[in-house]
């Protein structure tokens, strides 16, 4: 129980501290300092899930299972990673003049503020709680988002603010029809809020008001993923938005609504006892990879042809999981992990070379690697490794959502190869005159924050050749879980 | 007892022409109130009524036999709608006649013969007023069949008669789709009656004007049973409103005596309409022609959203 | 389980349905604030009616929660926010009134098509709601869809919230308080974040327009 408080505790008590503290030069330390805790208490829970199986705290308000603390765990990761890098990343734009003092403390406590929203989301065993802290990450993003203050910022916020409001409000819906049909089957004095009394009944869940309710609840985190036809808000967001919170929103936020929707199927798929939910999540998921990988075609700003390919990736995820089985699960749960890894590693190479170019427009920014070579490879592995070459483990995942499609629906392995290829040919077409050629580019003005880089970039890599025993049995608990058993 | 039902269907007729005029000048007298005069009293429809009588009508050349026809049509359609409307008793001769389409059919019908008989003298009024009639009449037509539709889903029966004695029986019901059919039923009243918001009836200003158009080249007996026609029209919505939203105290014997005990009933529904309506008159200023469609297609749509809510809520 | 009661809270709906076909026909800002409001008291009347049906007290507390925050606080804000930012009236909307109203009675319709299953399977007071409920929240996505001025879609989006809430009183007989005071947070969050941004957004355009937003676009 210990581990759980300071996974909470840590980031809400750093978001009053650099509420207070925020202007001060030593708070960008703090806040790595906060992110850091974070992490290690998420360490301490994750041994304690692996060895002890999973919990229920607090009243049964909070449930830990293998399928949470796996997230918990990344989030906490990339929470951490991402804050090293806005250390020097903010710094420049203190310099340049696009921060000021007061910008700063705005930004560090909603930074923490989100982390602590998306680990109530993840460990929250209470659906409407799931909701609220979604609805909250949404609000601090936003906030996030706007911090530049810029006409195209607020403008992206907005846009942010009003679709995804309303897209969350459909997942309220949803939500609440999910309450309505566990009303009926749920023992009074159980709150049938909770998901794992849902779980346990799920069995006897009205299937006509479960479809219904999983179609909003689809459509409504959906738009959170950034799910075809509900994506627009996203690569807005992305590209508007100071580059760290590009990084945690592809690598974090995004999960969070995939896990959300996940969590809603193995309970309709538990009322209906049909293939219902995977079909829509494969539909969306497809629509998805397609309309990302041709939106990716016309892209000229970096920031946003890499939000575009996080739209492919989250389709490639929820249609793994549409799929549904036991490879596919696991497939997804590991393409989601290194997913995860990857972008936000090219995020944290994109903000500093649009730093040194001064400019995101992709024409303006050449020849990285004579300037900075680690930037410069940094952006080129990453990309490799996003588009799915091996060895990096985008391409075991993707390899095996490949196999298990073929497998089970023959029709769309097709048409998921046309996506991946054409984001291979818009993607590396585009990056690679930015990392070779001719520079054009600057030295900043405090040495950029490669670590957190090539830690993503290691790690990515390591799943794709081997991985390790203990991380295995966990993904395969989680994509047990996922599977309903 | 046939001839007692006779004479009941008389007595009813023989009251509604007497009251519309009354109504009419009861409603006239409260605006004039509101409006801090001191107005003509209730009695003046009666007066103007008795002075066109006395006068001779004055035809156009170029009339046709239509012009001369048409007031007799529409005050025979009026009157024969005032008695198919359960005024004071649902057990009239007459009341099971014709049910709430066919009352449509006949507010129609007299609608078509005066706008043929405005534009019949070739006037550019009379012609702009027979368009305008025609344009807010075939908006508030539909109107006025859904609202009937509402009131007939709840007694599942189109005939009014029906419709009194079933919602009048029952104890006291909130009935959504009623609330709905009653709002929708005031806007569809103000623009059939020429009323304010729509129509000003108390104006000759050529712009503006629907009725009076129509009936500017009418003159002596025949301006007097238009007149007439026209407060028996504003008599009949308000009794249809009185039968489908407050039907209690609407006799169900057709003996003369229980419908002469529904009088008063009848007199004080209709008095607190006319304050009512006065009020309403008073409160709202006069929209813009274009704008009428969009008030009218206001009260088609509460019409089917209260069929709606019918079919969904079941009440 | 009254008679009585049970036809408040369809009256109710009744009445929440016609708010958002007013709200979807009403040009004036200021007016959309005040229909909120008045949206606001009905969820308040019926949120109270089922809780006296049905002896919760948790649903006295959101009733009054609804009150203080929908009918009194959120439309002072809002209302100073129009005086602040001076627009109190909005231009022509999108699209004509009267065939928003058409498609917003085919919006009702579908929605009543959606709940009708369920509403046959429910068991709560008023099964009938959850189709109202569904068709006020997609007449006030219509409404955000159709205006132009930044207030009337805020307002759409916090009438959006309102019928949520009514559908989740009424269908369910109210969420968990925990649940509900968190939604009423991020509510009242929300709006305090767009009226930041409104004032932000005149700085930086000089009008609260919101097609002014739509410099973002694929090359």
């Amino acid at each position: 129980m210990s581990p759980l408080v300071l996974v909470f505790a840590i980031p809400l008590l750093g978001s009053l501290t650099l509420a207070f503290v925020g202007t001060k030069p030593f708070a960008r330390n703090v806040n790595v300092a906060f992110s850091f805790s974070t992490f290690l208490a998420s360490c301490f829970l994750t041994a304690k899930i692996i060895s002890g199986g999973s919990i229920l705290v607090l009243d049964s308000q909070f449930f830990i299972d293998s399928l949470n603390v796996f997230l918990v765990a990344l989030t906490a990761f990339i929470g951490f990673t991402t804050s090293v890098f806005s250390r020097p990343y903010m710094r420049i734009e203190q310099d340049r003049g696009k921060m000021t003092p007061n910008r700063m403390r705005l930004y560090f406590s909603m930074y923490q503020l989100f982390s602590f929203c998306m680990l109530l989301a993840l460990t929250t065993n209470n659906m409407g709680i799931l909701w609220v802290s979604m609805e909250a990450a949404t609000l601090t993003t936003v906030l996030l988002v706007s911090v530049y203050r810029t006409p195209a910022s607020l403008e992206a916020a907005w846009k942010y603010f009003i679709l995804c409001g309303v897209g969350i409000a459909q997942a309220l819906f949803g939500t609440i029809l999910l309450y309505m049909a566990a009303q009926k089957v749920i023992a009074p004095g159980l709150n049938p809020l909770l998901w794992t009394n849902l779980n346990a009944a799920k069995g006897q869940l009205n299937p006509v008001i479960m479809s219904l309710a999983f179609v909003f609840l689809l459509v409504g985190y959906g738009t959170k993923v950034g799910l075809a036809p509900l994506h627009n808000w996203l690569p807005d967001a992305h590209a508007e938005g100071p580059t760290p919170i590009s990084a945690v929103l592809s690598g974090l936020l995004l999960n969070v609504a995939l896990y959300a929707v996940i969590r809603c199927k193995i309970l309709t798929d538990g009322a209906l006892k049909n293939h219902f939910a995977g079909r829509l999540m494969i539909g969306f998921g497809l629509l998805s990879v397609l309309v990302a990988a041709f939106s990716l075609l016309r892209q000229r700003d970096i920031k946003r042809m890499f939000s575009y390919s996080s739209i492919e990736h989250m389709g490639i995820m929820t249609f793994a999981f549409g799929i549904g089985g036991p490879i596919a699960n696991f497939a997804g749960l590991l393409h989601m992990t290194v997913h995860a890894l990857t972008k936000s590693a090219i995020f944290f190479a994109v903000g500093h070379a649009a730093q040194k170019a001064g400019s995101q427009i992709m024409e303006e920014i050449r020849g990285l690697i004579k300037v900075s070579p680690a930037v410069g490879w940094g952006l080129m592995m990453g990309t490799l490794a996003i588009l799915g070459m091996p060895p990096f483990g985008i391409f075991s995942s993707e390899f095996l959502i490949l196999t298990s499609a073929m497998h089970q629906l023959a029709w769309a392995a097709p048409i998921l190869l046309l996506g991946l290829a054409v984001a291979f040919g818009a993607i590396f077409v585009r990056v690679q005159p930015m990392v070779f050629g001719e520079t054009s580019v600057k030295r900043l003005s405090h040495p950029p924050a490669i670590l957190p880089v090539f830690l993503h970039l290691g790690l990515a890599l390591m799943l794709g050749l081997y991985i390790p025993g203990y991380l295995n049995t966990w993904f395969l608990q989680a994509a047990q879980i996922i599977g309903g058993q | 007892m046939s001839l007692m039902r006779v004479l009941s269907q008389g007595l009813a007729t023989f009251l509604s022409l007497l009251l519309a005029p009354l109504f009419l000048g009861w409603v006239n007298q409260n605006r004039a109130w509101l409006q801090n005069r001191s107005g003509p009293g209730v009695l003046q429809p009666f007066r103007m009524l008795h002075k066109l009588f006395n006068k001779d009508s004055v035809m156009a050349q170029s009339a046709s036999p239509l012009f001369r026809f048409a007031p007799y049509l529409v005050f025979a359609c009026m009157v024969v709608a005032t008695a198919i409307i359960p005024t004071l008793s649902t057990d009239l001769p007459l009341a099971s006649a014709a049910d709430a389409i066919a009352l449509v059919g006949l507010f129609a019908l007299a609608r078509v013969f005066i706008s043929l008989a405005a534009m019949d003298i070739g006037t550019a009024f009379g012609t702009l007023g027979a368009r305008r009639e025609m344009f807010v009449g075939f908006l508030a037509e539909p109107a006025l069949l859904t609202i009937l539709f509402c009131a007939s889903l709840i007694a599942h029966s189109t005939a009014l008669t029906t419709i009194v004695t079933n919602v009048g029986q029952r104890s006291f019901a909130i009935y959504p789709s009623l609330v709905f059919a009653g709002i929708a039923f005031i806007f569809v009243f103000l623009a059939e009656n020429a009323r304010v918001p729509i129509d000003n009836p108390s104006t000759h200003l050529e712009l503006t004007m629907i009725h009076e158009a129509l009936i500017l080249e009418y003159s002596g007996r025949h301006l007097a049973l238009l007149e007439w026609a026209a407060s028996l029209k504003l008599f009949a919505y308000s009794t249809i409103g009185i039968a489908l939203f407050l039907p209690w105290g609407i006799s169900e014997s057709g003996s003369p005596t229980h419908l002469i005990a529904s009088i008063p009933v009848l007199l004080l529904k209709l008095a607190l309409f006319g304050i009512v309506l006065a009020l309403v008159e008073t409160l709202f200023a006069k929209m813009r022609i274009f704008r009428v469609p969009e008030f009218l297609a206001t009260s088609f749509l509460l019409g089917v959203i209260g069929m709606l809510t019918y079919i969904l809520l079941g009440s | 389980m009254t008679n009585l009661s049970l036809e408040l809270i369809n009256l109710f709906a009744a009445i929440l349905l016609m708010l958002a076909f007013a709200m979807l026909a009403q040009r004036r800002i200021v007016t959309l604030v005040h229909i909120y409001a008045l949206q606001g008291l009905t969820v308040v009347c019926a949120t109270s009616v089922v809780a006296y049906v049905t002896h919760q007290d948790h649903l006295y507390y959101s009733a009054a929660l609804t009150l203080v925050l929908k009918v009194f606080l959120i439309p002072y804000i809002l209302h100073r926010l129009i005086r602040r930012l001076d627009v109190r009236w909005d231009k022509e909307t999108l699209l004509n009134i009267p065939s928003t109203m058409l498609i917003g009675i085919f919006l009702v319709i579908f929605a009543f098509n959606l709940a009708l299953p369920i509403s046959k399977l429910s068991t709560s007071v008023s099964p009938g709601t959850l189709g109202i409920a569904l068709a006020c929240m997609l007449l006030s996505f219509m409404m955000m869809i159709t205006r132009s001025k930044a207030i009337p879609q805020v307002i759409g989006f916090l009438s959006i919230e309102n019928a949520l809430f009514f559908a989740a009183t009424s269908a369910t007989y109210g969420m968990p308080m925990v649940v509900e005071l968190g939604i009423a947070l991020d509510v009242l969050v929300g709006v305090f974040i767009l009226g930041v941004f409104m004032f932000q957004i005149r700085e930086q355009f000089e009008s609260l327009d919101i097609s002014n937003l739509e410099n973002l676009k694929e090359e």
